[in-house]
């Protein structure tokens, strides 16, 4: 267990500074390697929600994690945050700023992970906010416990912290049942940015958001990223990613199938997955036709590639597991032509 | 013909979220309604699908005009309508496997003969397996969920689908797999459909016909100047 650097980065929070250890330019902010999450079920099944993702993530830059729903991309988000149910075993590396959080205890994930090295932006602000307490009276109790602040310089703390997201101080003793979804994100967003934390986890943070607000969260994201912390986003929502992303990762089954940057995978040459590929092409401003058949189950997972059986491109190679080569896990990678 | 006229309904009769709107939907033909969260367009939907009273305003039903809402409305107007929500998770009941969900309409409708092969039809077409009609809700997933609801929606075969904000929660590939199912029932049926969401490229994709919430509030109301309702 690794609490050597907490001592450290506790300090630097109480002069009120620059937040958590920043890496130096170059390093990664998170580092995930071989990452694997399996649920122990009854009967001595088992569920493998995540298998073997790997991918790396840099100061200002915005990683869009896009999958359908159960393919295990929130399980990640848990797992980087401390959150697994108790019959999760996990394997691998999740390293920010030397921690590896998949190694660490309880004591050291609530005091120096979540919040200081990792900022949650929930899916669900109405829901993630204290409803019987006003916005200043959360903010506040956060920076209390986050940066230590008390009396008068918490009051104007919290006020800055609120700023940063760009949420109203005229609504600050507002009760979150008072504020529209917009201002509820932004309530949300404040909390997460007030530890200054260098990663920001955002777990599908435009679900059920009209258009507008679509892109209003996103663009107010993304400026956070700009800002210097190193963006997650974890999202259902291609469009969303397209607007956000500097790269996209495509998960199916558990699986990191294509790992790529953004422009090339919404642009030219398109993704060369087959199944991102026809996530693309399920749009309604692309071909508008959905991929055939359903994602298998997470608990009875072919041997091979879990795609293969939905794929037009599938052979009998495709009985075992493509590994991530080029950034992509496919045997019959898709030419960079779009038909 | 679905025909609203002159529609005001909300929550409080002080402060309406719809104010005097009009909307008609012709035969087989597929309306969506665009506009931003909370501008009264899932209340419009409930009242069109008989589920939410209106405080004011006509609405006719193929001419027959509509006297009762909820469980007071005739059987034959109630079961003209499929609807389907946005959230899965809070419009399924939790205790029911995917199948007595699918069928439960048919149970409350007494329609028990052959309710176990229409299950299994209706499961073919929107694309879930055996195995998955034996689980409970909180054994799939939304998009799962999702498919189980649109065909609890069909399964009286309705002549109306109202749709409100089906594919919100969802992936491209599910979302395009739903309105796909949707699209085939209602070219075998002739249904149809009001879809409400504030995605303009899929409502253009989809249906015939797009209409944007402030134009009903508007252009379809040449009478008296009214309060502007407060849209977002």
């Amino acid at each position: 267990m690794t609490t050597s650097s907490r001592p450290a980065c506790e300090d630097t929070r109480r002069e009120g500074g620059a937040g958590a250890p920043l890496p130096a330019a170059d390093d990664p902010v998170l580092d995930v390697s071989g990452l694997s999450v399996r649920f122990r079920m009854r009967g001595g099944r088992q569920i493998a929600a995540v298998t073997d993702a790997s991918f790396r993530l840099r100061r200002g830059e915005c990683l869009a994690l896009v999958g359908e729903s159960g393919c295990g991309k929130s399980v990640l988000a848990s797992a980087l945050l401390g959150l697994l149910p108790a019959n999760a075993q996990t394997a691998g590396r999740a390293v920010v700023g030397g921690l590896d959080l998949l190694a660490a205890d309880e004591r050291t994930l609530a005091r120096t992970v979540r919040g200081r090295r990792v900022g949650l932006v929930p899916q669900s602000p109405s829901a993630h906010l204290t409803p019987v307490r006003t916005v200043r009276s959360q903010l506040q109790e956060t920076v209390r416990e986050l940066t230590g602040a008390r009396g008068s310089g918490l009051r104007a703390r919290a006020e800055a912290a609120a700023e940063r997201a760009a949420f109203p101080a005229d609504h600050l003793d507002r009760y979150p049942h008072q504020l529209s979804g917009g201002l509820a994100q932004r309530a949300a967003t404040a909390l997460a940015l007030v530890g200054d934390a260098p990663l920001l986890l955002a777990d599908e943070p435009t679900t059920g958001l009209d258009r507008d607000l679509v892109d209003r969260t996103v663009d107010e994201l993304r400026r956070h990223a700009d800002a210097g912390h190193a963006l997650l986003m974890i999202t259902h929502d291609l469009a969303a990613a397209e607007r956000i992303a500097d790269r996209v990762a495509v998960m199916y089954a558990g699986r990191i199938v294509e790992l790529t940057d953004a422009p090339a995978f919404f642009g030219e040459p398109g993704p060369r997955h087959p199944y991102a590929r026809g996530l693309l092409d399920a749009l309604p401003e692309r071909a508008f036709t959905p991929i055939p058949g359903m994602p298998p189950e997470l608990g009875a997972l072919p041997t091979g590639c879990a795609f293969a059986a939905r794929c037009g491109h599938a052979t009998t190679t495709c009985e075992t597991v493509p590994a991530l080569r080029n950034g992509t896990a496919c045997h019959h990678p898709q030419e960079p032509t779009r038909a | 013909m679905l025909e609203l006229h002159r529609i005001t309904a909300g929550y409080d009769r002080r402060a309406p979220v719809v104010r005097d709107v009009s909307l008609t939907v012709e035969p087989g033909e597929a309306v969506g309604l665009l506009g931003p969260s909370g501008c009264g367009k899932s209340t419009l939907a409930r009242v069109a699908s008989l589920v939410h009273r209106p405080d004011s305003g006509t609405y006719l039903i193929d001419g027959e005009s509509v006297r009762a809402w909820r469980h007071r409305a005739p059987r034959e107007q109630r079961t003209a309508f499929g609807v389907v929500f946005q959230q899965p998770r809070q419009a399924a009941d939790p205790r029911l496997r995917l199948t007595d969900l699918i069928a439960e309409p048919l149970r409350a409708a007494g329609r028990r003969t052959g309710a176990e092969e229409r299950v299994v039809e209706l499961a073919g077409r929107v694309g879930l397996s055996a195995e998955l009609l034996g689980r409970r809700p909180h054994e799939v997933s939304d998009g799962q969920l999702q498919r189980a609801c649109l065909a609890r929606a069909l399964v009286l075969r309705p002549r109306w689908l109202i749709c409100d904000e089906m594919t919100a929660m969802l992936d491209a590939s599910t979302t395009a797999a739903l309105v796909a199912a949707v699209e085939d029932y209602r070219r075998e049926s002739g249904a149809g459909l009001l879809t409400v969401g504030h995605d303009r490229t899929l409502l253009n994709r989809w249906c015939d016909r797009t209409v944007h919430w402030t134009e009903l509030t508007q252009a379809e109301n040449p009478s008296p100047p009214k309060n502007k309702p407060s849209g977002a």
